[in-house]
């Protein structure tokens, strides 16, 4: 099977991941679209890693993996502090913040 | 398919070590020192001491460096040479500056920060936390790492782990943006901004990073800037993947339109983590947006010049226009940040050498002054109902006629926002006319043409706040609602930053001397 079509498959995921970061308006949600994107980006470099031959990019996608593990712990952590100051996660409820 | 052990050369990220090292003995110090009093001010040395003594190492490794153009640290990865080395020292002063703000208290003994993170705004743990005396001392901790993940920003020459710097620093920031003391669900909702936005701008540098090792089978800067120049013809991977990760760092420099996170941020944190965030992230960000642009996309010069163009342009208008009708004051600056964001951009135009010492310059400049901005900030409060001082008083209109208050703080803040403008005799001036002839000299002279412009509308606000300060009377009935506090550290802070706002714009040929020292990248051979 051509390995370019895994590059193809991450730029699709990449792009639901997105998409769910910019429409959907739960925090938690939001925030799996990013991983999603974290995750896309580290099949992309996978896949191009597998078509040159080289072991740069897995070793690449291992660094990912941890910072975005790093970035699970914050992210959670402010989302559950919102959560009990306000009850909910709705990126559409809080308005404090206008203009 | 084998593995080379990397040879990595320690010695010169002592600095860097010295920073990140210091913060993990922050963390212990958490864990084993009891008393909130005596973990603060142990905190407050250790931090101020470790920031000393990297400053200390970063100085000595320049006068080390002697004409060479500085050391390759692990092949192709980490790089310190002049040009990082001198925003390193930046960094560290912004980080300094910043924690003697992050310490300092009002005069009711209240600090910026909240007593305990977890509990809720307004809760009854809330207050029994306060009561019991209880401090968010981890700060100090989370600001180094934040600064030692920036000096690390600055040195690195392979976009992915630029990646894991840029998380390295932003995940501090993050948290210490949800910690404000005073309206803190105000605080929240700009850490929950903050995040989101930040993750999502970083996963769009990583896949772009991700696309142009594709496209170029490699990913550190200088053999990416080789590859392009063999592949010839650009093909859209490439360029994708280019606009990508241009757009992960134009986020963290706060360029619009990917600045919608800025006001809410600035205005939501603790004033102290503001003051942090707006000079250390940009410089960092400015920092590794230059090592990228001329280490590995400058032979896309031509087809990226107008990406450079059109948010320099965008930034310029959005943040004047915007920031002439806020009422916050930390909004009005936040607008400002953005504004001044696309008077970086202009230094782009042409890719010019002349750039390379004229940014350091200019975000020193802007760094110092954002920092004593927002040490004045956190001086001039609302009286509570006790008597004392309570909320920071950030309408635009509780700071009439503050020179009659306090003669001393209404100069300082009349000398940032003149240096902002960059009215002549202030650092501001000098920066800006350093920015603006590199792009004239790399043909860019439109783009700097609308940069005058915007620089005099936005002079506009600035000269109105002064005009608000020094000749507008203090409202009928309002003498004794607002009360201007004498904290010492604050006030170390204020003066100075204001001294050497003043000094760098009346005599900058030393510092500007260095710049162009620095001016030189240690390109990895391969």
């Amino acid at each position: 099977m051509n390995p370019m079509n895994y590059v193809i498959l991450a730029a699709i995921l990449f792009s639901i991941g997105s998409a769910a970061v910019l429409l959907r308006r739960n925090a938690i949600v939001a925030f799996m679209g990013v991983e999603l994107m974290l995750n896309a980006a580290n099949l992309a470099l996978v896949a191009f890693s597998k078509i040159y031959g080289h072991l740069d990019g897995q070793i690449m996608a291992f660094f990912v993996m941890v910072v975005a593990a790093a970035e699970v712990v914050v992210g959670l952590a402010i989302i559950i502090t919102v959560f009990r100051a306000r009850q909910t996660i709705s990126l559409d409820e809080p308005a404090e913040l206008k203009g | 398919m084998n593995f080379v052990t990397p040879e990595i050369a320690w010695a010169p990220l002592l600095p860097i070590m010295i920073v990140l090292g210091a913060a993990a003995v922050g963390v212990l110090v958490e864990s084993f020192v009891k008393s909130p009093h005596l973990r603060r001010v142990t905190q407050l040395w250790l931090s101020g001491a470790a920031l000393i003594v990297a400053g200390v190492a970063i100085v000595a490794q320049w006068m080390a460096l002697d004409g060479s153009a500085g050391t390759e640290v692990m092949a192709t990865k980490i790089t310190v040479d002049g040009q990082s080395l001198v925003w390193q020292l930046m960094l560290v002063i912004f980080g300094f500056l910043s924690v003697l703000l992050f310490a300092s208290r009002t005069s009711a003994g209240e600090e910026s920060f909240t007593a305990l993170g977890s509990v809720p705004p307004g809760s009854v743990e809330e207050k029994l936390a306060r009561r019991a005396g209880l401090k968010v001392t981890e700060v100090f901790p989370l600001a180094l790492f934040a600064v030692g993940g920036m000096m690390l920003f600055t040195c690195i020459t392979d976009l992915i782990f630029l990646f894991v710097a840029l998380e390295l620093f932003s995940l501090p920031l993050y948290i210490l943006v949800a910690l404000a003391r005073r309206r803190r669900l105000l605080s929240q909702e700009a850490a929950l901004k903050y995040f989101l936005l930040g993750a999502f701008s970083s996963a769009f540098y990583l896949f772009g990073a991700a696309l142009i090792y594709g496209a170029t089978t490699q990913t550190d800067m200088a053999s990416i800037g080789i590859a392009v120049n063999v592949i010839g013809d650009k093909d859209g991977i490439l360029l994708t993947g280019a606009v990508m990760v241009l757009v992960g760092l134009m986020f963290k420099i706060g360029a619009a339109p990917f600045h919608s996170w800025v006001p809410d941020v600035y205005q939501g944190s603790p004033t102290p983590v503001t003051a942090f965030m707006g000079a250390a992230t940009k410089a960092a960000a400015t920092a590794a947006l230059v090592r990228v642009m001329y280490l590995a996309f400058a032979p896309l010069e031509w087809e990226l010049s107008w990406m450079f163009w059109a948010v320099a342009i965008v930034s310029m208008a959005v943040g004047t226009v915007l920031a002439l009708v806020q009422t916050d004051i930390k909004r009005m600056l936040a607008y400002s940040a953005v504004a001044h964001a696309g008077f970086i951009l202009v230094a782009f135009a042409g890719l010019e050498q002349q750039a390379i010492s004229a940014l350091p310059f200019y975000l020193l400049t802007y760094g110092l002054a954002t920092i004593g901005a927002f040490a004045i900030i956190t001086q001039v409060r609302e009286r509570s109902a006790e008597g004392g001082a309570g909320a920071e008083a950030v309408r635009l209109g509780q700071w009439a006629g503050l020179a009659k208050r306090s003669p001393a703080l209404a100069t300082a803040m009349a000398l940032f926002l003149l240096s902002f403008a960059g009215i002549p005799l202030t650092a501001g001036f000098i920066g800006k006319f350093e920015v603006f002839s590199a792009a004239v000299a790399g043909g860019g002279w439109p783009l700097v043409l609308i940069a005058v412009i915007a620089s005099a509308v936005a002079a506009f606000f600035y000269v109105r706040l002064i005009v608000l300060m020094f000749f507008t009377d203090i409202p009928e009935g309002a003498e004794d609602t607002v009360v201007v506090e004498q904290e010492p550290l604050s006030r170390t802070v204020i003066y100075v930053t204001a001294a050497a706002t003043l000094i760098l714009g009346i005599v900058p040929a030393g510092v500007l001397t260095v710049m162009e020292d620095a001016a030189v990248f240690l390109v990895s051979g391969s």
